[in-house]
């Protein structure tokens, strides 16, 4: 079990600032993200935008804050758990916290801080009706380990770079038997030397290239046998297929944060304004996931509420001890 | 000079939006406020999530477009997203890259699918 101070779920721009204002009162913390790199939606959504009211930065891009913020907290050594999503917070009888992941890592502490923004990043899902029943069994919206897909027949589905790469990956490694690419749209809009390499590899016969069609549905008996293709003049082709994966990119969702006996309003968690803490006690929400009158959703909001959090944090954890506010302009920054 | 409503709404166009269950709904959209569908949409509460803010990154406001008002050219970023959404159609637009603008008054736009 890991043991920390603050359990911080969300590793974007204001759980990464909590991360400092936490450090400042000595106090440990230890992130949790459902994706593989910290920055949530800075880094999954958009890297490469300009960021401009962030005071004291007339400009700087959301990928660029996030290796600031970084930088910043590094001397308070910051644990992380990546690429596992938080999905149960349980409570000790000292009112201590449990949070699990979805793999299973658990983690403890007297405070959680929720800083989970739009919440859990999941694979968006092309509306076919019995998709989900074959779910791990034949389909599946990542590719975890290429090696799966070894003499398999894969239909992937999409047309951003993931499903290009994927399906060169899976061609020019010689891994799958047969590799169908399927989009809804004659053109490709994924790099254009991607692009180009498909386009070569349909015209070399070495995939099968079915444009302006899209998977509509599934067939199988307990496992995938069969993908119903709707091409949009030539109709319903059906195809025997090993595998279905569809990759049309992240989506995000509340997810089972909505589960934790928080109290819930527009698919936000509920805070009291003096220090952002939830109806439970030792669990604050801060940044795009909490909601209060006047609430605005922006970055240097989010950087107030987490400060303002773990100063209850601290008399949570400590509360015998004393604690005054110190400028880091006095005292510099004393890392652990 | 001492300003009325009738001076404001000058300044606004009737926006129809048809919700998921049908229903439709005459917005006031103002055009001198920077706006565009999905966040005027927000203000009216009606059900369009505009995830990622207005970055035509999410298309969680994608509109089908009903009148036969002319839209100004779709740019790439719209059409890349579009193409990884899904109950596309041939008049699907995202409603965060629509601008409130005089051009647009009357418009009728229908909410897709979540």
């Amino acid at each position: 079990m890991i043991q920390t101070d603050i359990i911080i779920i969300g590793a974007g721009p204001v759980g990464l600032f909590t991360v400092f204002e936490a450090g400042l009162l000595k106090l440990r913390c230890h992130l949790i993200d459902s994706l593989p790199v910290p920055g949530g939606q800075l880094t999954e959504i958009y890297p490469k935008k300009p960021i401009y009211d962030i005071p004291g930065f007339p400009i700087v891009n959301a990928g660029d804050l996030i290796d600031n913020l970084m930088k910043q907290i590094e001397v308070f050594k910051p644990q992380f758990t990546l690429g596992e999503s938080a999905v149960s917070l349980e409570e000790t009888p000292e009112n201590h916290f449990i949070v699990t992941t979805n793999k299973g890592t658990k983690h403890q502490a007297p405070v959680v801080i929720i800083a989970g923004g739009l919440g859990v990043f999941e694979p968006r899902k092309p509306p076919i009706e019995n998709l989900a029943d074959f779910e791990d069994k034949g389909v599946e919206y990542i590719i975890r380990d290429p090696k799966f897909y070894q003499d398999k027949r894969v239909v992937i589905s999409g047309g951003g770079d993931s499903a290009l790469d994927w399906t060169i990956y899976l061609v020019e490694n010689k891994i799958a038997s047969e590799v169908s690419l399927v989009h809804r749209r004659t053109s490709f809009r994924g790099h254009l030397d991607s692009v180009q390499k498909v386009m070569d590899m349909a015209n070399d016969g070495r995939i099968k290239l079915i444009t302006d069609a899209e998977v509509v549905g599934l067939s199988g008996n307990g496992k995938l046998h069969s993908v119903t293709i709707r091409h949009t003049t030539m109709g319903d082709i059906v195809k025997e297929a090993d595998h279905f994966v569809p990759l049309f990119g992240l989506t995000p969702s509340l997810g089972p944060i909505a589960d934790w006996g928080l109290e819930i309003e527009k698919n936000a968690v509920k805070v009291n304004t003096f220090d952002y803490s939830t109806n439970r006690k030792g669990v604050f929400a801060v940044g795009d996931i909490n909601t209060y009158p006047g609430k605005l959703k922006l970055i240097l909001c989010g950087f107030h509420e987490g400060t303002l959090a773990v100063q209850s944090a601290f008399a949570k954890i400590y509360p015998n001890k004393k604690n005054v506010l110190k400028y880091t302009t006095v005292n510099g920054v004393n890392g652990f | 000079m001492v300003l009325t409503d009738s001076d404001f709404m000058e300044n606004t166009i009737k926006v129809h939006i048809i919700d998921r269950e049908g229903e439709q709904h005459e917005l006031d959209a103002p055009t001198d406020m920077n706006m565009n569908i999905m966040e005027v949409c927000k203000s009216y509460e009606l059900p369009v999530e505009g995830t990622c803010g207005g970055m035509a990154l999410c298309a969680s406001c994608q509109v089908y477009l009903e009148s036969s008002h002319e839209l100004p050219e779709q740019s790439d970023a719209e059409l890349a997203m579009l193409d990884q959404a899904f109950h596309v159609k041939d008049n699907s637009r995202l409603g965060c890259q629509i601008r409130i603008t005089e051009e647009i008054d009357g418009i009728t736009l229908r909410l897709a699918p979540k």
